[in-house]
């Protein structure tokens, strides 16, 4: 049994000062039991000589100073993982809510993890298909990436991330997914949808989720996320899955920590968030992977909402220097009613290069990528053209081109929450629209692909 | 590491990285310690009375207050000889490789591994004789370290007026005793190994004013924004704007004889994209391997904050060295950003007084030593020999605005601004080099060395393609407002040229066979072909010729097919697009006479 302490000196925000302990270790695990006998968890801050400061996840609400006992435990936070844990819904700090029985631990994990030694990474290159043509024709997403979407407020995010999760397959591979689903601050609302959906689909089956409601404790947050990526190291590395992880909303997990950070009271870095966020963001993304001889992956998709979609805002900014692309969706294609709205023309995923081509997708893939993002860039650019100018005032290829960014809109970005589309239908659909257009504006094209996929009534329609 | 020095004290305070020890007297600023029951790795970087603030190289979680501090009393070094080329270090030298046998998937802590390899054997052979006098710096004896670099074993500075004892070839470990000198009277010994702190600079006997170019073999660079061997160049861009991709081609293309790739708080897959795209790379002045000339120090962002600043240093003093043997080294760190954060972080953990958004009033100082280590030198050493030691720096700017601090430090000491533009990655132009804004301060001096490479009207080239891409800047704002038609046909015809300026060549795709590596033959020519129709377009106009054919004259296509067009292959559709320019515009120009 531990020592208990009732010495807590101050209680500012989530922090808590305990004076004259002795052993207390940095990092350390920490339970408070208050006056009304109910424990909370926590983490030292800071081991000083003699006190600690004690940051706690549950909030310092209804404690008091003289009666609370706090205890040292001597370890670091950890979570009980086992392969039981699939199909089971946990609270953010890892409590199962869904009536269902403790789960018993096969391992207990530090939530911190360790980082993987780049020497034994092995590098991401198996394509998995979405069904969602934006993403797996235009952005790619493969085996062990780390590819966040950047939304804003009132955009289908969730509905995106749940048809991934729902859809996402390897090709030519039976292996199925399993998820592990990160919840924080989020509406019971919202998390209800993602539990409903993996109910309605039998996702659930095969997913581990963890909530932290938006009325759940702040501070939790921070630890909501690490407890998720730890199962899905297990299930990865230990078990042999394949894991997508999903993380929402990272802006709340941002929030919880400035506000340990203020009060702390530390040097602030923009916008109030603290200096070391980068470092903090990274030691959660950098946990995607796969590792060399080893057969399961973890493939993240983290979910933010851009403050004001402003995509500079250090929360998506340091979050997009440490991911391998990023998926932005984009309020006006929203407004037209276009579900998925990926603006494909800021998004981008870093590992296409290595998971598309022969034997992967298609051999046209990349062709397609291009010569599709090229066109519908530049029908973008006679749109704008045609608002100052007017229609009339465009040369035929121009309108041709506007005419084509408008389809390409409606036929291959839209499509239905339910459509899962193989990544064939989607090239196909890409030619069909390229067809559209006049042969020799087609430069990303190879002759050769031309012959084999050019719906061939084009011969008749371009030249 | 060296030897605990008897000086233990006691852990007084954790926070983070940050360990705060007590009853440290003797110890010195700098000195390597080694923290808690684990021994986890840490430096001094602040005393006060027998007080130590102690930056941790590894993971702090579970220490606490009293537990012991050991001081080794030595700066934190590296070691320095045969088996640095092709190994993969982290931040603090330990081969990463190695951990991986020890340790597993994951690097956990306490782990003491040696820099270099202590099992494998060199073959050296000596490049002096017993009874000769050396010095500092002087070679000794060389050992092939791998086909491509012939590494030179020198005399450590410090140790003047030396006569050789005993000298010997064969295959030694990097302990094993090589050479043994008389110093005023005395033996030393001396094994192919030397260790060297990394916080100081290696000296040189004399620095030179750079003047000859880094060959990158990427246009844009190569052309318009030069870095000169022994030069500073620093890339900022937002995410997504292709930094990375910019190091991986200067280090996998550039014409310097070792590269150094630090991988400061990035991600780890990059990591392992160099891990795995060198060996199979060949230079191609060479044709070997471009792992042969390679050494990767990684400190991916998830790793210990503290070893991202160190990481850094440890770049620079292992890229030093082989400047020291006589050769042109190239450094790249990725990203600096990260390293000016590992800074703030420390400094706000030491509560010191912050400057410019919460980094270190000392950031500008710190980044200026950093980058005053590179240059172009005379070695040290009796033979004279030259080095270089040319420094790359990527800059992550939050959210791309270059006015915030690390961006603004770093300006006022590199001598080349590449500036990576957001809009013209989102318009896939790549390298997203913005060519209004970036700059090079060696271009003057590089001219003369351009007149006698390149050729000697390579300069004129040159701004006179720069003055096209500014007049094209202008005139698309008249189009933007009035329509291309209000555009006369002289106009017309510097649009159209600048299209292809961007188009064929200051566009370069890094993941295409041929257009990754762009030869200064190869480049000289495109240009030329360019500014060539250019010139017989604009005096067919003048003449009054129809501007329709001339801008969708066919010799476009085969101009932009010369980006992609083997360097064998080149020369000779050089002379086919010159032939056509030459015909075509001869008659043309016949046709309105």
């Amino acid at each position: 049994m531990p020592l208990e302490y009732t010495t807590i000196s101050q209680i500012s925000g989530p922090l808590i000062m305990v004076e004259q302990v002795r052993e207390v270790h940095y990092d350390e695990l920490v339970e408070v039991e208050t006056q009304t006998g109910e424990i909370r968890r926590g983490r030292v801050l800071e081991a000083q000589e003699g006190r600690a400061l004690v940051q706690l996840f549950e909030g310092t609400a209804g404690l008091d100073v003289s009666r609370s006992k706090v205890r040292f435990l001597g370890r670091v936070l950890e979570i009980p993982v086992s392969r039981d844990m699939l199909g089971r819904i946990f609270d953010g700090a890892g409590r199962p809510i869904d009536g269902g029985p403790r789960v018993v631990p096969e391992k207990r994990l530090d939530i911190n993890g360790s980082p993987i030694n780049p020497y034994a990474r092995a590098y991401p290159s198996e394509f998995i298909q979405t069904g969602i043509s934006a993403i797996d024709c235009m952005n790619p997403l493969v085996r062990g990436q780390k590819l966040p979407i950047f939304s804003g407020a009132g955009l289908p995010h969730a509905a995106m991330a749940a048809q991934i999760a729902r859809q996402a397959t390897v090709l030519g591979s039976q292996e199925p997914f399993a998820v592990v689903f990160a919840a924080m601050g989020i509406t019971f609302e919202e998390a209800d949808y993602f539990i409903s959906d993996f109910r309605r689909t039998g996702a659930l089956e095969r997913a581990v989720l963890f909530v932290n409601l938006a009325n759940d404790p702040v501070i939790e947050r921070i630890a909501t996320p690490r407890m998720a990526l730890t199962v899905a190291e297990y299930l990865a590395f230990d078990l042999d899955m394949h894991v997508l992880v999903i993380m929402t909303d990272m802006t709340n997990y941002a929030e919880a920590l400035r506000e340990v950070s203020a009060a702390r009271k530390e040097v602030p870095g923009r916008r109030g968030y603290p200096g070391y966020m980068y470092t903090d963001l990274a030691t959660m993304y950098e946990r995607a992977g796969r590792i060399k001889g080893k057969k399961g992956s973890i493939t993240q998709i983290p979910i933010l909402t851009m403050p004001e979609d402003d995509k500079t805002h250090p929360i998506p900014d340091l979050t997009g220097y440490i991911t391998e692309g990023q998926i932005i969706l984009s309020r006006d294609l929203h407004k037209k009613g276009i579900y998925p709205p990926v603006n494909v023309s800021i998004s981008l995923s870093r590992l296409k290069d290595k998971g598309i081509g022969k034997g992967k997708t298609r051999e046209d893939h990349a062709d397609v990528l291009n010569q599709l993002s090229d066109a519908y860039d530049r029908g973008k650019e006679a749109r704008e053209l045609a608002v100052v100018l007017g229609e009339a005032a465009l040369t035929p290829t121009d309108r041709l081109f506007l005419k084509f960014a408008d389809e390409f809109e409606r036929r291959f970005i839209k499509q239905g929450p339910n459509e899962n589309r193989p990544i064939e239908k989607t090239l196909d659909l890409g030619w069909e629209l390229l067809a559209m257009l006049p042969r020799s504006e087609l430069k990303r094209l190879s002759e050769r692909n031309i012959e084999k996929y050019m719906p061939k009534t084009q011969a008749a329609a371009g030249d | 590491m060296a030897r605990d020095t008897g000086i233990i004290g006691k852990i007084v305070r954790v926070s983070g990285p940050l360990v705060v020890a007590s009853g440290m007297s003797g110890a010195r600023m700098f000195d390597v310690v080694r923290v808690g029951e684990k021994r986890v790795i840490g430096e001094i970087i602040e005393l006060r009375g027998d007080t130590a603030s102690i930056q941790v190289y590894e993971e702090t979680s579970g220490i606490g207050p009293g537990e012991p501090v050991v001081s080794t009393g030595a700066p934190l070094s590296v070691e320095l000889g045969p088996g640095l080329i092709s190994s993969i270090f982290d931040g603090i030298q330990r081969p990463l490789n190695v951990i991986h046998s020890i340790a597993g998937d994951y690097i956990t802590r306490g782990i003491d591994v040696p820099g270099l390899d202590r099992e494998r054997k060199w073959h050296f052979v000596p490049a002096v004789k017993p009874g000769d006098a050396v010095g500092p710096g002087d070679v000794l004896g060389t050992v092939q370290e791998t086909p491509l670099v012939l590494h030179k074993i020198m005399v450590p500075p410090g140790v003047e007026n030396a006569k050789v004892a005993e000298i010997r070839e064969g295959d030694f470990t990097v302990e094993e005793i090589v050479a043994v000198l008389e110093v005023g009277g005395q033996k030393k010994p001396l094994t192919m190994m030397q260790k060297w702190p990394v916080r100081v600079p290696r000296p040189v006997r004399e620095k030179l004013p750079p003047e000859e170019q880094l060959v990158t073999g990427q246009r844009v660079i190569d052309a318009f924004f030069p870095i000169a061997k022994g030069g500073t160049a620093c890339v900022p861009g937002p995410f997504g704007s292709g930094k990375t991709v910019i190091q991986h081609q200067l280090a996998k293309w550039s014409d310097a004889q070792i590269i150094v790739f630090v991988g400061c708080g990035e991600r780890g897959n990059e990591m392992t994209d160099v891990l795995l795209e060198f060996p199979e790379l060949t230079d191609p002045r060479s044709g070997r391997p471009l792992m042969e000339r390679t050494v990767l120090v990684a400190n991916t962002s998830n790793m210990p904050v503290a070893a991202r600043e160190a990481s850094i240093y440890t770049g620079i003093t292992l890229a030093e060295y082989f400047r020291d043997m006589g050769y042109s080294v190239a450094l790249m760190a990725d990203s600096t950003s990260r390293w000016a954060e590992a800074l703030r972080e420390i400094s706000g953990r030491l509560e010191e007084m912050p400057g410019e958004e919460g980094y270190p009033a000392y950031l500008g100082s710190r980044l200026a030593e950093f980058y005053e280590r590179a240059g172009r030198v005379v070695a040290l050493g009796s033979d004279r020999r030259e080095g270089a030691l040319s420094v790359i720096g990527a800059v992550s700017p939050p959210g791309g605005d270059l006015s915030e601090p690390v961006t603004q430090a770093t300006l006022r000491i590199v001598k080349v601004f590449w500036g990576l533009d957001d809009r013209l990655a989102a318009r896939k132009h790549f390298p997203a080099i913005n060519w209004l804004t970036s700059y090079s301060l060696y271009t003057d001096r590089l001219d003369s060395y351009f007149r006698k490479v390149l050729g000697d009207d390579f300069p004129e080239m040159r701004d006179e393609a720069m003055a096209i891409l500014q007049q094209e800047e202008e005139l698309r704002e008249i189009v933007r407002l009035v329509g291309i038609d209000a555009l006369g046909g002289r106009d017309r015809m510097i649009l159209e040229t600048a299209k292809s300026l961007r188009e064929d060549f200051l566009y370069q795709s890094a993941f295409h066979e041929v257009d990754t590596y762009c030869s200064q033959r190869k480049m000289y020519g495109i240009l030329e072909v360019i500014l060539m129709r250019h010139h017989k377009a604009m005096e067919a106009i003048e003449a009054g010729a129809d501007l329709e054919p001339i801008l969708e004259d066919p010799v476009k296509e085969k101009i932009a097919r010369a980006r992609v067009t083997p360097e064998e292959e080149w020369p000779k559709l050089h002379d086919e697009i010159v032939a056509a320019i030459r015909h075509g515009y001869s008659a043309r120009t016949r046709a309105v006479s």
